[in-house]
C-alpha cells in the first residue's frame, strides 16, 4: 500500500526546463506545488565547480550527469518486424538526469522555429501540391502559429540571456541576422561574441558563396547579463566543456543559472529528489487525473494526489509514462489509428571536416556549445525552393567545434591509421589545425516510425522499457546529400588541404553506436483535434483535461533546429493559458 | 629485433623498476629465443590485471601507441595502470551499462553493443582467449611475440580475422582501443597520461578552460602549456 502524501494543487513530473517554467507559473499563481525529480538534486556549486567538472572522461564520455542506463534505457529496431535490442550504452542520443534534466548538459544552440516549420503540410501542399507529400509521411501543421508564441520566444531568450543578432526585427530586415527568421519583437537581449577561428573562416567563405551567415544564437551569455527574473548569468569565456557538462560559469543558461534561484525559497513549492514516478493516477472515470504515484529515494511506493498533472519529462519519458499509466490509445502502425506513440521523430546529421595543415591555427579547444559559432539558414526549413530536389525539410548549416576534447572530438582523416605509429603521428598532425562543419537536418514523421512499449525489456522497478522503431526513409537520405553538397562547397572555398564528408546515404540503417543528436521528438503530439494529436494548442491532454504535456514529445515531426526554444515557447503559451484561463475555470480550454 | 631494442631503449630511458622486473620474471615464459616481457615503467602493481594479463596489456598497449617515432607512447604514460585502476570502478562492473538480459549477440551490429559481457569479463575472457590464440598460432603468448607478429595479430582482432573462443575478436580489441585512447588523453588524475605528456604532444591546454584574452585573437597559435585539474601545469 502506498504511502500517500498530502494533496497538493498541482504535481510537476521531471525538473528540467519546463519543469522549471511550469513551477514558476503555477507558484507565482499561488497554487501548492510538488515537483517530482527521478535523479539527484544538482546546482552549479558544489556539481559543477572549476576545476573538477572540466573532466572529459568523467563527464564527456562516461556521462556522470546523464540518466543511467543501467536502471533504465529504451530498446531500439529498425522496423515493426524487426526485435527491438535495448540500448545499452550511450551512443545516438544522450538522456539527461537530475534536477535541470538535459538542460545542465546541453550546448546551448536556442533557436526559434521558422514560421512555416509550424505549418509544415500546408506550406509544402501550397508551394508543391498534396502529391509532393510520401504517401507515408504523416506530417501536419501545429495548432499554433508563429506570430502567437513569438513573445514567448522573446521572453524565453531574455530568462536565458541568448546572445545573437535580430535579422527580422518587427518585419524589417537587418543586417547581420538570420534573414530568414519570423518577425522578432525586439533585438536579442545580449550581442554575439566574436566568431572562433573556424566561424570566421566560415563567415568568409560563405560570404563569398552569397549566403548570409549570422551568429548562431546563443543561450551562452556574452556579457554579464539580469534575466527577468533578476537571475544573473556571467559572460562566456569559451572554455570548450558546454555539452555534456554543467557550467562552472554561470554564463549557460540552464535551469539553474536562470529559473531555479528564485523558487528555492517559495514556501508553496516543494522539490522532491530521487523521485522515479511510476504512473499518471487517474479516477475510476479515466478522464480526470488525481496525482501520481511514485518510487521515493529509500523505495517507497509513494501516492501523490494532486488537482493538476503536468507531465514534464523528456520526450521518451513523457510517452512512456503515458503509455504505462493507460492513458490515451497507443498508437497502431497497421492501421494508423491511435495516438500515443505516433510520430517518433529525430534529426539526420552530416558533417564536413576541413583539415587545414599546420599553417592553420584552429586552436579547436577554444569554444563553447553555441557562443562564437556562425551558422547559415539558406538551406533549412522552406527557405529555398525544394521542388527541383523532390525532398521536405532542411538543415541549419553551422561551423565549429564545440570544444576540442581529445577523447571524443579528435578530428583525423578516415584513412588515418586506427593506432600505432601512424595515428600517433597523425593526432600530432591534424589536432589544432581541422574542423568540423555540420548540417543539423530535420527528419519527417513517417507511418511506420514510432514509440511504444517493449515487450521484453524492463526498467528496475520491473517496468517495461520504451521501444523506438525507427529507420531513415528516402526523404531525409536527399534532404542530407543536398545539405552536404552546400556544406561540402562551403568548406571548399576555404582550400583545406583535405576535406572529408560523413553522411548517412541510402543503404546506411540508424545506428545507435554513434552521436547524433538527442533531439528527439514526437509521440504525444500537439493537434487540432483529438484524432490527430494527444495533446490541444495549450498543450492539454484531450482525453485528461487537468493533465499537461510539455516538451518536445508535442512535435508532429522534427525541424533543423536544436528544439528548446521551441519547446520553451510551447511551454509558456501553455502557461499563459493555464495562468489567466484554466485556473479560473478548470476544464477542456478547446474543445474536442 | 626492433622489439627487442625498443624496449631495451625504454627500460633504459626510463628504468624497469624492481616490481615490474619481478613480475616480468614471474610472467615470463621459458626457453623462447626471443621471449622479451613486456616491461613496465613505474612500480605499480595492478589490482584487477593478474601478471599474465599485465604483461598482455603493456604488450598490448606498447602497440597500440608505441613508443617507438615521434610523441610519448601508451605505455609510458601509464596506459596500462589506467585501464587497471577502470577495472576497479564501477565502469569496469558495468554499472553505467544496461546488462539485463536476453542478450542476442547476433542482432544486426547498428543496434550497439549486445554482449553480456561487462568491461572485466571482456578483458579476462579476451586476454586469456587470445593469449590461447597465439599460443596455437605460435607457440608463445602474445607478449611474446615480435612487434611485427604483435602488430598483426592485433590487426586480426580488430577486424574480426581471428576467432576466440570468448567474445568476439572486434569487440575484446574495440573496447581494448577505446580504454587506451581514454587513458591516454584523460586527466592525469586517472593514472595515464603522466605527466599531460599525450595533451603535451598535440597542443591540448587541458583543464585550462579560459580563454577570455584569445576571444578577438582567432587564428594566433595559442601559446600555453596544459594544465591538470590538480593544478600541475607545465
Amino acid at each position: 500500500m502506498a504511502e500517500r502524501k498530502k494533496h497538493a494543487d498541482a504535481v510537476i513530473i521531471g525538473y528540467g526546463w519546463t519543469g522549471a517554467i511550469m513551477a514558476k507559473t503555477l507558484t507565482d499563481a499561488g497554487l501548492s506545488v510538488v515537483a517530482l525529480e527521478r535523479g539527484p538534486a544538482r546546482d552549479t556549486a558544489p556539481d559543477f565547480e572549476y576545476p573538477r567538472i572540466v573532466d572529459e572522461l568523467k563527464h564527456g564520455v562516461r556521462g556522470e550527469l546523464w540518466q543511467p542506463l543501467a536502471k533504465e534505457t529504451v530498446t531500439v529496431r529498425h522496423n515493426p518486424s524487426e526485435v527491438a535490442q535495448p540500448y545499452r550504452k550511450y551512443g545516438s542520443f544522450v538522456l539527461g538526469n537530475g534536477v535541470g534534466g538535459a538542460g545542465v548538459h546541453w550546448n546551448g544552440q536556442l533557436w526559434r522555429a521558422s514560421p512555416e516549420d509550424l505549418r509544415l503540410r500546408s506550406r509544402v501542399e501550397e508551394r508543391y501540391g498534396k502529391k509532393f507529400i510520401p504517401e507515408d509521411m504523416t506530417i501536419q501543421d501545429y495548432p499554433v502559429t508563429f506570430e502567437e508564441l513569438e513573445p514567448h520566444f522573446d521572453h524565453f531568450e531574455k530568462v536565458c540571456g541568448v546572445s545573437g543578432v535580430a535579422g527580422n526585427l518587427r518585419g524589417e530586415p537587418r543586417p547581420g541576422g538570420n534573414p530568414f527568421e519570423g518577425a522578432r519583437s525586439e533585438e536579442f537581449p545580449t550581442p554575439p561574441l566574436p566568431p572562433i577561428y573556424a566561424a570566421k573562416l566560415f563567415e568568409k567563405a560563405t560570404a563569398e558563396l552569397g549566403y548570409k551567415s549570422f551568429p548562431l544564437p546563443a543561450a551562452n551569455s556574452s556579457i554579464a547579463y539580469t534575466n527577468p527574473y533578476g537571475v544573473r548569468l556571467g559572460p562566456c569565456n569559451l572554455c570548450g566543456f558546454c555539452e555534456r557538462f554543467g557550467c562552472f560559469l554561470y554564463s549557460k543558461a540552464s535551469p539553474q543559472t536562470t529559473i531555479l534561484p528564485i523558487l528555492a525559497e517559495r514556501p508553496n513549492l516543494e522539490v522532491r529528489t530521487n523521485a522515479y514516478v511510476t504512473r499518471i493516477l487517474r479516477d475510476n472515470t479515466g478522464k480526470t487525473a488525481t496525482g501520481v504515484l511514485y518510487i521515493d529515494e529509500d523505495g517507497r511506493e509513494v501516492e501523490q494526489p494532486a488537482d493538476i498533472v503536468v507531465l514534464c519529462a523528456f520526450q521518451m519519458h513523457n510517452v512512456r509514462l503515458l503509455l504505462l499509466s493507460g492513458i490515451g490509445v497507443p498508437y497502431d502502425p497497421a492501421s494508423g489509428e491511435g495516438i500515443v506513440g505516433k510520430n517518433y521523430a529525430y534529426q539526420m546529421l552530416s558533417e564536413t571536416v576541413a583539415y587545414f595543415g599546420e599553417d592553420v591555427e584552429i586552436n579547436p579547444f577554444i569554444g563553447a556549445g553555441a557562443a562564437g559559432l556562425r551558422t547559415i539558414d539558406e538551406f533549412n526549413s522552406d527557405h529555398f525552393d525544394h521542388g527541383p530536389h523532390g525532398f521536405i525539410g532542411g538543415s541549419s548549416i553551422f561551423a565549429g567545434a564545440t570544444g576540442g576534447r581529445p577523447i571524443a572530438q579528435m578530428l583525423v582523416p578516415p584513412d588515418t591509421p586506427k593506432w600505432g605509429i601512424g595515428w600517433k603521428t597523425a593526432i600530432r598532425k591534424h589536432y589544432r589545425h581541422s574542423a568540423p562543419f555540420g548540417a543539423q537536418g530535420s527528419v519527417m514523421s513517417y507511418r511506420d516510425r514510432y514509440l511504444s512499449l517493449d515487450p521484453t525489456y524492463k526498467d528496475g522497478h520491473g517496468q517495461p522499457l520504451l521501444r523506438l522503431t525507427f529507420d531513415w526513409h528516402d526523404n531525409e537520405y536527399k534532404m542530407a546529400a543536398f545539405s552536404a553538397e552546400r556544406v561540402e562547397e562551403i568548406v571548399r572555398v576555404m582550400k583545406p588541404a583535405q576535406q572529408t564528408t560523413l553522411l548517412m546515404r541510402p543503404g546506411n540503417h540508424y545506428d545507435v553506436r554513434f552521436y547524433q543528436s538527442t533531439h528527439t521528438t514526437g509521440g504525444a503530439i500537439i493537434g487540432t483535434n483529438p484524432s490527430n494529436s494527444f495533446i490541444n494548442r495549450y498543450s492539454q491532454s484531450w482525453d485528461v483535461s487537468n493533465l499537461f504535456v510539455m516538451g518536445a514529445s508535442a512535435f508532429p515531426q522534427n525541424i533543423g533546429y536544436n528544439p528548446t526554444g521551441l519547446l520553451a515557447a510551447l511551454a509558456y503559451f501553455s502557461a499563459a493559458k493555464i495562468h489567466d484561463t484554466y485556473l479560473k475555470s478548470p476544464g477542456p480550454l478547446v474543445s474536442a | 629485433m626492433k622489439n627487442t631494442s625498443t624496449i631495451n631503449r625504454r627500460a633504459l630511458l626510463l628504468g624497469a623498476s624492481p616490481t615490474a622486473a619481478l613480475m616480468m620474471m614471474g610472467a615470463t615464459t621459458t626457453g623462447s629465443a626471443i621471449a622479451e616481457p613486456a616491461t613496465t615503467v613505474s612500480d605499480y602493481v595492478p589490482t584487477f590485471f593478474n601478471a599474465v594479463e599485465w604483461r598482455f596489456m603493456n604488450a598490448a598497449v606498447g602497440r597500440l601507441i608505441p613508443s617507438d617515432g615521434p610523441g610519448p607512447g601508451g605505455v609510458e604514460t601509464g596506459v596500462p595502470e589506467f585501464i587497471d585502476r577502470q577495472m576497479e570502478l564501477p565502469y569496469g562492473h558495468g554499472a553505467y551499462f544496461y546488462m539485463q538480459g536476453p542478450f542476442q549477440p547476433d542482432a544486426p551490429a547498428t543496434l550497439g553493443y549486445q554482449l553480456r559481457y561487462t568491461p572485466r569479463e571482456l578483458y579476462r575472457s579476451g586476454i586469456a582467449a587470445a593469449n590461447d590464440a597465439c599460443r596455437a598460432a605460435a607457440g608463445k603468448a602474445f607478449a611474446d611475440r615480435t612487434a611485427d607478429e604483435q602488430d598483426r595479430f592485433l590487426a586480426s582482432l580488430e577486424t574480426n580475422q581471428v576467432h576466440l573462443s570468448g567474445p568476439p575478436a572486434a569487440a575484446f580489441f574495440g573496447q581494448l582501443l577505446e580504454n587506451v585512447r581514454e587513458g591516454y588523453f584523460a586527466d592525469p588524475l586517472y593514472g595515464g597520461n603522466r605527466g599531460m605528456a599525450a595533451w603535451k604532444w598535440i597542443g591540448f591546454p587541458g583543464a585550462r578552460a579560459d580563454f577570455t584574452d584569445w576571444i578577438d585573437q582567432a587564428g594566433q597559435k595559442y601559446p600555453y602549456g596544459p594544465v591538470a585539474i590538480s593544478g600541475a601545469r607545465d
